[in-house]
């Protein structure tokens, strides 16, 4: 009788005690059609950003007079702007500038950040209370701003203004590693290590790092639409990539003198900005329900 | 609460104290010489040097930051360098052009965000909620200088109905001032109804399932009391307090609104003295929007201890 009960298959209902979260997580997010929605256009955006120059057939920097501001037609999907240049290989390439914009200068963030509010919110005191004002004080000059300061000291390129970007996200990831960090420290398997003489930054790497890091992939991809906009805004101002590589941001100041005769230069580089960050918004938010422990 | 609003306060301190080290930084960050900018072209080393001495940029820096703050805390933020006007009277100048724009901004926000997040919330699960939530998804998801193009292509090219461009002050003529400022209002108050709107949804959510809305309910009262009068009342302080805070997304959206609609206001300001190295310009527009930011949040936080009695002790 007990060899009966032991040789038996466990019911699923144990199957799913043992399921690890991070499956469980990605079991959730795959149900949330937006959120799957959104992956689905970032992972078409990074495929045609990769094989730009196999997706179409015209040089994105290369000018030709005889095609100046052409109207969308089935040779020039998206039209042409105001060289001649074809608008969806500039939309194309441009998706370059903005992709790597939003996930390299978050990464910025996330570098100096996470450190920063693991220190803070893990050994409280002093340090705490000064990385906490010094974010307070970033905190409060308003993010662009503080942007467009930053990259216009760093120089005008696409590199200075991920680094300015970066650096300006930093404060919302210290903030938010240092919360996290405060409510896990607390936790009976953090006083578990410390109690068997885990040394403090084993604490904090091992057994806190892991447990925050869902809150940190939400709030990263977030950041990362909002990354994608501050470089096509500081792009815009003339202060991102520069002409003529092609940027969302840049072909919109341009499109901006000649919207009477060519609405089209800004109809599309404007909706890509717009389907990406979207897609990210839709990726976060999904994400965000998918790692709530209160939606289990 | 007289503690609370001690210890707020002396919390401000060092905050104030590193924003003023940030923004003071900012002029050694710039690039170029302003000496020399300011010498013009021909760069004369005898100008170049009785302007640094004028401006006491031939200091040490700690010395530059005492002078700057005893300055800024007597009311002297500086003068332009391009165009020789004192920083304070430029910004009074530009200042009234910006709250115009965010005051008509965040009427529209307010109105459109939190009705959305209401109707979302009393109708959870309907096409209505599905509607509303589209919504904060396009506002947080747009760019708000594509979206100024965009209306500038349909009202001003297409329509001709609103210029496209230009500010007419409200003192001057109240109609073409406002047809000058009603696209940029829309195009900031944009993103922030999308973040009211979620706020509004969530807090409503919440309070629409608590005991007292149940207990209303059970008296018998029409839904739409217990919306308006029971639910909505609570729900509403942790959002007006919360929107207070959207200050920073208003001051940042009108950099690039201001310069998309040529409005002289606060952002054009602050770009345009960016370009031409105007340090004074810069560090005086960052220094009162900071402070703006830091007084609001102060605000909003006292707000939210007054309406919530269960805060005060």
């Amino acid at each position: 009788m007990v060899d009966a009960i032991l040789s038996a298959p466990l019911p699923r209902a144990a199957d799913a005690a043992i399921e690890s979260p991070a499956r469980r997580a990605l079991r959730r997010l795959a149900r949330r059609r937006g959120a799957m929605l959104g992956l689905a256009v970032i992972v078409i955006f990074v495929l045609l950003a990769v094989a730009a120059p196999w997706v179409t057939p015209y040089d994105p920097i290369a000018q030709s007079w005889m095609t100046v501001r052409k109207a969308p037609s089935a040779v020039h999907w998206f039209g042409t702007d105001e060289v001649g240049r074809d608008v969806l290989t500039r939309v194309v390439f441009g998706a370059r500038a903005s992709l790597m914009a939003g996930v390299i200068s978050i990464a910025i963030a996330l570098t100096i950040g996470v450190p920063l509010g693991l220190v803070a919110g893990y050994l409280g005191g002093f340090l705490d209370a000064l990385i906490g004002r010094l974010t307070d004080a970033m905190l409060a000059c308003p993010f662009l701003i503080l942007a467009i300061a930053l990259a216009a000291f760093l120089g005008p390129s696409l590199g200075n203004a991920m680094i300015a970007i970066g650096i300006t996200a930093t404060p919302i990831f210290v903030r938010l590693t240092r919360g996290q960090v405060m409510a896990v420290k607390v936790e009976d398997y953090v006083e578990a290590a410390r109690a068997v003489g885990n040394p403090r930054w084993r604490i904090a790497l091992v057994h806190i790092l892991p447990n925050i890091l869902p809150a940190l992939l939400v709030q990263a991809t977030l950041s990362i639409a909002a990354a994608i906009i501050a470089e096509a805004a500081l792009s815009f101002l003339g202060l991102g990539q520069q002409p003529p590589a092609p940027s969302w941001g840049s072909m919109l100041n341009a499109a901006q003198r000649f919207l009477v005769n060519a609405p089209w230069m800004a109809i599309w580089p404007g909706l890509a900005i717009f389907v990406t960050v979207l897609s990210f918004n839709l990726l976060g938010d999904g994400l965000r329900d998918a790692l709530d422990p209160r939606e289990r | 609460m007289l503690t609370f609003l001690g210890k707020r306060i002396l919390q401000l301190i060092p905050t104030l104290f590193f924003v003023s080290v940030i923004i003071f930084s900012l002029q050694q960050i710039l690039p170029g010489d302003p000496a020399t900018i300011m010498a013009g072209e021909e760069r004369d080393p005898a100008v170049i040097a009785q302007i640094r001495h004028q401006y006491r940029l031939d200091r040490p820096i700690p010395i530059q930051y005492v002078y700057w703050v005893k300055g800024v805390l007597t009311g002297d933020l500086g003068e332009s360098m391009r165009i020789k006007q004192p920083v304070r009277s430029l910004i009074l100048e530009k200042l009234p052009v910006t709250l115009q724009l965010g005051l008509m901004a965040i009427v529209i926000a307010v109105t459109v965000g939190v009705s959305a997040g209401i109707v979302s919330a009393v109708k959870k699960g309907t096409v209505w909620d599905y509607a509303a939530n589209v919504f904060a998804l396009w506002g947080l998801s747009t760019p708000n200088f594509w979206l100024g193009i965009m209306l500038i292509f349909l009202f001003s090219v297409e329509l001709g109905w609103l210029p496209a461009s230009g500010y007419v002050p409200l003192t001057e003529d109240w109609r073409q001032s406002l047809a000058s400022t009603i696209m940029p209002a829309f195009v900031l108050g944009n993103a922030i109804a999308a973040v009211l709107m979620r706020h509004t949804r969530s807090a409503m959510l919440q309070a629409l399932g608590s005991d007292y809305v149940r207990t209303a309910r059970a008296k018998g009262l029409f839904e739409r009391a217990v919306v308006l009068k029971h639910a909505m009342r609570n729900a509403l302080t942790p959002v007006i307090t919360l929107g207070a805070l959207e200050l920073g997304t208003l001051l940042s959206g009108a950099v690039l609104t201001e310069q998309i609609f040529t409005i002289p206001g606060f952002g054009k300001l602050i770009v345009d003295a960016v370009f031409n190295r105007d340090y004074a310009v810069v560090q005086g527009v960052v220094l009162v929007t900071a402070t703006m930011y830091i007084t609001l949040n102060l605000l909003a936080d006292i707000a939210y201890v007054l309406v919530n009695p269960r805060l005060r002790s």
